[in-house]
């Protein structure tokens, strides 16, 4: 187990290394963030002093190896446009990406298992194919299109809910929620609906032909030969075995949700990561962009890492050891 | 009795909170500022929110005019003094008196500024040579060189008190920080609201990135008092959100909703809107300094855009009034010189810029080039309103006269750091003028002097040392006719010059509930100020 946690723990870091060259290489190229920043009224000295103080003037390899250097210590860099650390500006905006993939994941596992298995059980059912046919839609919508609809739908035409931005939030343990206020859970209802959905979708067709396939499976015959009840067949015996490509999916699902709910984001004015990336780009905000690429590795290394453990949770056959990575 | 009492206090609160109800506001804006720091960055969306907080020396009214705020009145000598009468009776919001040392103190940490992004407000502050008090209701600039501009520039430069850090007595004395014996506030320092003290109409309350931003009424405030308690601005970068936002009743005002969803506002008693011309005009500029460039061909090898009827014909080929109309869904009014007519320095009657394919034929074939010559159109797609589609329609009517014209889009990140390497042909540009027309003519067409102080963005290498003596003047002119007679001969002279082709002001839109009125501005600020209740 020790030596499966340090393998993974080398290979972490050397991804981490990799990305952050990457990274930094990919955001050097896309143009001069010094253009966008400082007015072009600007007298040559005060715009050359600015180049100096953003540390700009050096090559991009002193570049990449005094940000190498500072994110050792922790430091990943000063914000170009907003004057404060990238990390602070990224950690501000983590609860509420946070809570909006929670929520949404939560929606879409609470309503896609059952959906799943529903249609999984009786693949040919009316109601079935209803479902199945749903999650094309699901899957296909344009995100940004969803979301006006969802707008239009429930805020403009019926008054329900409001159109964007985050609600009243209340702290705990440090972090701002809105879980916890009616007016907040009004605010977060429509964006994580829109990023529940195609999630929703997924799990249905996953949990539906794991469910179909599992129904044929020589175990199953067998425990209906014994005379188990169907439902306990299906609970503890056909939901445990197709639960683990769920579990993987939904984890991946949630790292990438994190990182990268930008669209959803920013239709509904959401203030999560997503939004401040998308931003950080327009401006050419380095460190941001850097800083906000090797968090989001960190987490999907950590989020990969939590599933594997989770594997062995559900299925006693997996064991964590050092040969199986 | 225990029972009226409770009525009356029940009576007594809806009283209350029925009209602080009505009084708050909310505004969705379309870009967020990226400070509460007044001297952060130059960007509108801080210079709009700081104007809320801090008072300038002076302040600009919808149409840009200077006039009197912390200063009731100022002199100046016939050459670099300038004498400033401070008003009298004026608190900060949190108490403290305003005299000459804030002033002396302000200009002083727009110089110790290290957070501060270059050009922000240093640039100004750095020509001063002297900051004197000799009352605490006298304050005397003296600039290196003659600055007819000054108290326009001053108009951005919020306020602050010195109290906000311990400090002996403060003189102008940067190479020894000024008196001051804390540490000097930096861009962070300003974000929960401790240093944000101020003496404009509303003080801060909140400030969550990304979500929004709380001020409320400063009742200590010198001026007639607003009608607002409390105001909060939300960021909603996307149109169609904004809009959707107002039409449900979320947000008081927007700002920015696209020209061409506004006429379904037309029919809609709920709501009204206004459209603002500005002083943010949209032209082309011409690469005419070298040989070859890099995005023109020509038969005959050389760099058609150095010849002047090239230019004439390029402009003569565009049908303004119809990208006005149809791109710019009436948005805008079209561009016949560089400042809308009215402004300082601009011409009051410019000659229309005519729409003549016929006349642009006969010149082209006049320098040489009957078939025309091949040309891409360099433009973002991110900055200006409806810029990659202004291009196209540019790059048809060229292609109408023979010119044949391509589009290459990209967002801004990406063009300007091109552009400013030189590695465009025929590039779009767009500059707000603050108030004068020096504003654009020192910058872009102006041969550029070693320190880049004029000249900066004469990506295109025009020359036209006439032009250059007369701007050169025009800037150290104090006196105001003489100026403005300058100015409006240099315009002519830029104009005929042809290497900026100007197309059209952009106009601002603001949409809001019909129980507001709403005074859009000139400078394209979006301010609570700006917004009354309907009568």
């Amino acid at each position: 187990m020790s030596a499966y946690i340090l393998q993974r723990l080398i290979q972490s870091v050397l991804v981490l290394l990799a990305v952050s060259i990457v990274v930094f290489l990919a955001v050097y190229g896309i143009g001069d963030p010094i253009e966008l920043l400082v007015p072009p009224q600007v007298s040559a000295a005060e715009r050359a002093a600015m180049i100096r103080r953003l540390g700009l003037d050096l090559p991009v390899w002193q570049q990449y190896l005094s940000f190498l250097g500072s994110a050792l210590k922790g430091d990943l860099g000063t914000s170009f446009v907003h004057g404060v650390p990238a990390v602070e500006l990224i950690l501000a905006r983590l609860p509420a990406t946070f809570e909006l993939v929670l929520l949404a994941m939560g929606l879409a596992a609470v309503i896609g298992v059952p959906l799943g298995l529903l249609a999984g059980l009786n693949p040919e059912s009316r109601p079935s194919r209803a479902i199945m046919a749903g999650t094309i839609l699901g899957f296909s919508l344009p995100s940004f299109w969803k979301g006006m609809m969802l707008i239009l739908l429930f805020s403009v035409a019926l008054g329900w809910l409001p159109t964007a931005g985050r609600g009243e939030t209340v702290s705990i343990l440090g972090f701002q929620t809105s879980l916890l206020t009616l007016n907040g859970l009004k605010h977060l209802t429509l964006p994580a609906l829109n990023l529940a959905i195609p999630n929703m979708a997924l799990m249905i067709r996953l949990v539906a032909a794991g469910t179909t396939e599992a129904m044929t499976q020589d175990y199953v015959k067998y425990a209906r030969a014994k005379g188990v009840r169907r439902q306990r067949i299906v609970g503890r015996h056909v939901l445990r075995n197709i639960l683990i490509p769920v579990v993987t999916v939904a984890g991946m699902e949630f790292g990438s949700l994190v990182a990268f709910s930008t669209i959803t984001e920013t239709v509904f004015a959401w203030p999560g990561m997503g939004k401040l990336l998308i931003d950080s780009i327009y401006h050419l905000d380095r460190p941001v962009v850097v800083a906000y690429v090797m968090l989001a590795t960190l987490l999907f290394v950590v989020v990969n890492f939590l599933v594997d453990v989770l594997y062995a949770a559900l299925d006693p056959r997996v064991k964590l050891t050092g040969e199986m990575a | 009795m225990r029972k009226r009492m409770l009525f009356t206090l029940v009576a007594g609160t809806c009283l209350l909170s029925a009209p602080a109800w009505a009084q708050s506001l909310k505004i969705a804006l379309s870009s967020e500022p990226t400070a509460i720091d007044p001297h952060y960055h130059a960007l509108s969306p801080n210079n709009a929110l700081a104007a809320h907080i801090f008072d300038g020396l002076t302040k600009q009214d919808e149409k840009q005019k200077v006039l009197p705020s912390l200063a009731t009145s100022w002199e100046n000598d016939g050459k670099n003094r300038w004498t400033f009468k401070l008003r009298q009776g004026v608190t900060f919001s949190n108490g403290k008196p305003f005299t000459a040392e804030d002033v002396v103190f302000t200009i002083c940490r727009t110089l110790k500024n290290e957070t501060a992004i270059a050009g922000s407000f240093a640039d100004i502050t750095g020509n001063f040579t002297a900051v004197e008090a000799p009352d605490p209701h006298t304050v005397v600039i003296t600039t290196k060189a003659p600055d007819p501009l000054l108290p326009n520039f001053l108009s951005g430069i919020g306020i602050l008190s010195a109290s906000i850090v311990p400090h002996d007595k403060v003189t102008f004395d940067p190479a020894n920080n000024c008196g001051v014996t804390g540490k000097w506030p930096v861009v962070g320092d300003f974000n929960d609201g401790k240093l944000a003290v101020g003496t404009g109409p509303y003080k801060f309350k909140s400030y969550t990135k990304g979500t929004s931003i709380e001020l409320e009424r400063n009742d200590k405030h010198w001026g007639t008092a607003e009608p607002w308690a409390s105001v909060t601005f939300v960021p909603v970068p996307n149109a169609g959100p904004r809009l959707a936002g107002l039409l449900a009743g979320d947000y008081d005002v927007i700002e920015n909703p696209a020209a061409r969803d506004v006429s379904r506002l037309k029919d809609d008693k709920r709501f009204s809107y206004v459209i603002t011309p500005s002083t943010r005009v949209i032209y082309f500029q011409l690469d005419v300094g070298r040989e070859p460039s890099p995005f023109v061909k020509a038969d005959n090898g050389k760099n058609p855009l150095k010849d002047p009827r090239v230019r004439k014909a390029m402009s003569l080929a565009i049908d303004r009034d119809a990208i006005v109309k149809r791109i710019m869904d009436g948005a805008a009014e079209p561009a016949y010189q560089f400042l809308p007519a009215g402004m300082f320095g601009a011409l009051p009657n410019p000659p229309k810029l005519e729409y003549n394919p016929a006349e642009a034929k006969k010149l082209l074939a006049e320098a040489g080039y009957p078939n025309g010559f091949q040309v891409t159109l360099s433009t973002t797609n991110d900055r200006y309103i409806n810029d990659s589609q202004i291009t196209q329609a540019v790059a048809q009517y060229l292609t109408q006269v023979g010119i044949r014209a391509e589009v290459d889009a990209m967002a801004h990140a990406i063009y300007f750091p091109r552009r400013a390497k030189k590695e465009f042909s025929v590039a779009i540009g767009g500059w707000g003028s603050s108030g004068e027309a020096s504003s654009f003519l020192r910058q872009w067409p102006a041969t550029p002097d070693e320190a880049k102080t004029i000249g900066g963005s004469n990506y295109g290498g025009y020359a036209d040392p006439e032009f250059d003596t007369l701007i050169r003047t025009a800037i150290t002119t104090l006196d105001d006719a003489k100026r403005s007679e300058l100015l409006q001969k240099a315009g002519i002279k830029a104009l005929e010059g042809g290497a900026f082709i100007p197309l059209h002001f952009e106009s601002t839109v603001w949409a809001y509930k019909s129980n507001l009125t709403y005074t859009g501005r000139a400078d394209q600020f979006t301010m609570a100020m700006q917004v009354k209740p309907a009568k």
